[in-house]
């Protein structure tokens, strides 16, 4: 990426250009998308349009693949002295940015009090560590349930709303099965597993983690219940046996061969066009309480910028979490958007009035929880996702399997204490 | 100095320069890396001995992955050096289409891993995928083959297989064709059966070409993990966690690159004794002309 820069700059041809690139201020962003596709061209469209107003300011978005390639690539670039601006990264690598000292609060970057106060305080959660505010929410996402409303009505079942308690939602997906031609509810069990699980043990009342990433709570009564539901829905046969595969789940949905399926906002534009069939979109099922965890990605500003660049920085994310472009950038992707007043916008209450599911996320956030996130992140969390898969897939008893991932990830946190 | 030591030396220097930048110093600089701490932030690395190394005993990770790994080494080699002899053996004789089939066998060799991998995926695809809609016409009913634990890490090795037994059918072949035909003609007129041929004069000069393919299937059997990354990401429940992915989880998405250090520490010792073996002991008993 600097690199023909770099040679441009170096080359005498270039030269004349050489002053005026040094009177802009450039930032250069991370951004977790592969190359080419849909979401490129956005992003680099709200680039050049932002550059338009704002003389002065150049705005280069790098795309470097999935969240854990756009991780690798800003610590990797980070401890090589090439740090990038800013990156969209997890909501929940905010703990190991913060130790690797790579990013600065956005309340020490400027006057930035009334802006952070005009998101959903369950997006700024993840990110309000120490006293501090890290992350500017972007593309945030959290679980709903997807139903089908045709096999709704073949069954006997109320097409105008999802379940609404654990047990109503276990007595439709036992309903909805049929052997070997499809299951009643799915829960993907790879990838994510940990987040999806999360949603289930805030709905039994329980928490996963405390609120300074340095302890874990894997092993409680509502996590030991979490887990125990999630089972007792394999045993009735109405989920698969064995894991549900996250990336294919929304597959499962459209080819008929899943009822109800738990997964991401992020894919409801990915539904509503191909669905063959009317479907609704539900909060998640409650036991004590509905709950669901927020998901998704957050900018960050790396401590490398300069005074310049953080201001410019900050001029940027104003301009593009306005809150027509939050509705916009929310409707063409199904993200939800970030703030109340984007939900006001024009644009956003046509959008609703047209298609209400899209609504659902937004309601949901009320009873949202931060995603678990703690000090060494990927490393504490992976016990977790091994546990569940392990009493999934029937290799460990369930308890016992929780009470290890306890262990394992009580001694990964000791040092952060 | 005299004058064909400095030409001797001069006519090293690429290869030289290239081997100490892009082999030995990585090498040295790992071992050292596995003898320090990870720096994170502004605390820099410092020496903690063999720290990384006593830590690695009690990772129950680490051993899962290295018996993962016995386990796929012991399963690939043997089956897919069988299998490209036998398909080099079937092709070598003028049978109709054997243009097609040599091509064929070669196909997934051309390939790169990442694309068999995403091709494999939809094979394994529970319910619609192409494994099971065969296998649930002939009544044999639904497979989670890379969400079992006891499926995943077979279902990994057979793509391995496929992979690997063409380009080694290519070595195979290639020395098949270079055996003179008059070793064939004498053992015809000394009534020598087909398999007595096989077994007494084709497998012994074959030798050298096997100890080749061997090298490079143990290899492989460790270097191989871009199907992993691609299709379970090591899981379920690290049943299918390799040595060389672990390497990479460590030191890429922990970002414990004091600990990913040691662990390819381990996994170059381990390399370095399979080739001692391979050249030292297997080395002596191959037969050259």
């Amino acid at each position: 990426m600097t690199l023909p820069r770099r040679l441009l700059l170096a080359s005498g041809l270039a030269a004349p250009f050489v002053a005026r690139a040094q009177s802009a201020t450039t930032i250069d962003f991370l951004f977790p998308v592969a190359v080419g596709g849909p979401i490129t061209k956005m992003i680099d469209g709200y680039a050049r349009a932002f550059e338009a107003e704002h003389a002065g300011i150049k705005v280069n978005p790098v795309y470097a693949g999935s969240y854990t390639d756009t991780l690798t690539k800003a610590q990797t670039a980070a401890k090589a002295g090439q740090a990038p601006t800013m990156a969209v990264l997890l909501s929940t690598d905010a703990y190991t940015l913060i130790d690797d000292e790579l990013i600065v609060p956005f309340d020490q970057a400027g006057d930035t009090k009334a802006w952070l106060a005009s998101f959903y305080p369950a997006f700024l959660r993840n990110t309000q560590i120490d006293g501090h505010e890290w992350g500017v929410p972007f593309q945030r996402s959290t679980i709903v349930l997807y139903y089908n409303k045709d096999l709704f009505k073949e069954v006997g079942l109320d097409p105008t709303q999802g379940p609404a308690t654990w047990a109503a939602h276990a007595e439709a997906a036992v309903k909805l099965s049929k052997k070997d031609a499809r299951w009643g509810t799915a829960i993907p069990a790879t990838g994510f597993t940990y987040w999806l699980f999360q949603a289930l043990v805030a709905e039994a009342g329980g928490s996963l983690a405390n609120a300074n990433g340095t302890e874990v709570t894997y092993d409680t009564p509502a996590s030991r219940k979490a887990l125990a539901y999630w089972l007792s829905l394999q045993k009735s046969g109405a989920t698969p046996p064995g894991l549900v595969e996250w990336g294919t789940t929304p597959r499962d949905f459209l080819e008929g061969r899943a009822a109800m399926i738990w997964t991401t906002t992020g894919n409801l534009s990915n539904i509503k066009t191909n669905a063959k069939f009317p479907f609704g979109v539900a909060m998640l099922p409650a036991d004590e309480t509905r709950g669901s965890p927020t998901g998704g990605g957050n900018f960050y500003l790396f401590k490398a910028a300069s005074a310049a660049q953080r201001t410019a920085s900050l001029t940027f994310l104003q301009w593009i979490t306005s809150p027509e472009r939050a509705a916009q950038w929310g409707v063409d992707t199904g993200y939800v958007a970030t703030r109340p007043d984007a939900w006001e916008t024009p644009a956003m209450k046509a959008y609703v009035a047209g298609f209400p599911a899209a609504a659902v996320a937004r309601d949901q956030l009320e009873y949202a929880v931060p995603e678990l996130s703690t000090h060494d992140n990927q490393r504490v969390t992976e016990p977790l996702n091994n546990a569940l898969q392990a009493a999934l897939t029937g290799r460990k008893e369930p308890n016992a399997a929780l009470a290890e991932a306890q262990a394992t990830s009580s001694r990964l946190l000791r040092g952060f204490k | 100095m005299r004058r064909e030591t400095v030409h001797a030396w001069l006519l090293l220097t690429p290869a030289l320069a290239l081997l100490v930048a892009f082999t030995h110093w990585p090498a040295v600089a790992t071992l050292w890396d596995s003898l320090s701490s990870t720096p994170r932030g502004a605390r820099p690395a410092h020496w903690v001995g063999l720290a990384n190394f006593a830590a690695l005993m009690d990772d129950p990770v680490f051993f899962q992955a290295l018996w993962n790994n016995f386990i796929y080494a012991i399963a690939t080699i043997p089956v897919s050096v069988v299998l490209a002899l036998a398909m080099a053996l079937a092709v070598n004789r003028a049978i109709p289409g054997r243009a097609a089939l040599r091509m064929a066998f070669f196909l997934p060799t051309m390939l790169p891993m990442i694309a068999i991998a995403n091709i494999w995926l939809f094979f394994y695809t529970p319910d619609y995928g192409l494994l099971d809609q065969v296998l649930g016409a002939l009544g044999f009913g639904r497979h989670n083959w890379l969400g079992d634990p006891a499926l995943a890490l077979p279902s990994l090795i057979a793509v391995a297989v496929w992979k690997e037994a063409g380009f080694f059918m290519i070595f195979y072949l290639a020395a098949l064709q270079s055996l003179p035909p008059v070793l064939r003609e004498a053992g015809a007129l000394e009534g020598a059966s087909d398999w007595y041929y096989l077994r007494r004069v084709t497998l012994p000069l074959l030798m050298p070409t096997t100890l080749f393919v061997l090298v490079n299937a143990v290899v492989n059997a460790f270097r191989l993990v871009d199907h992993v990354v691609v299709m379970t990401h090591g899981g379920p429940d690290n049943a299918t966690n390799l040595l060389l992915y672990y390497i990479y989880e460590t030191g890429f998405r922990f970002m414990d690159t004091a600990t990913a250090a040691a662990l390819t520490v381990v996994l170059l010792v381990i390399l370095g004794a399979l080739a001692g073996f391979q050249f030292g002991v297997l080395g002596r008993r191959v037969y050259y002309r």
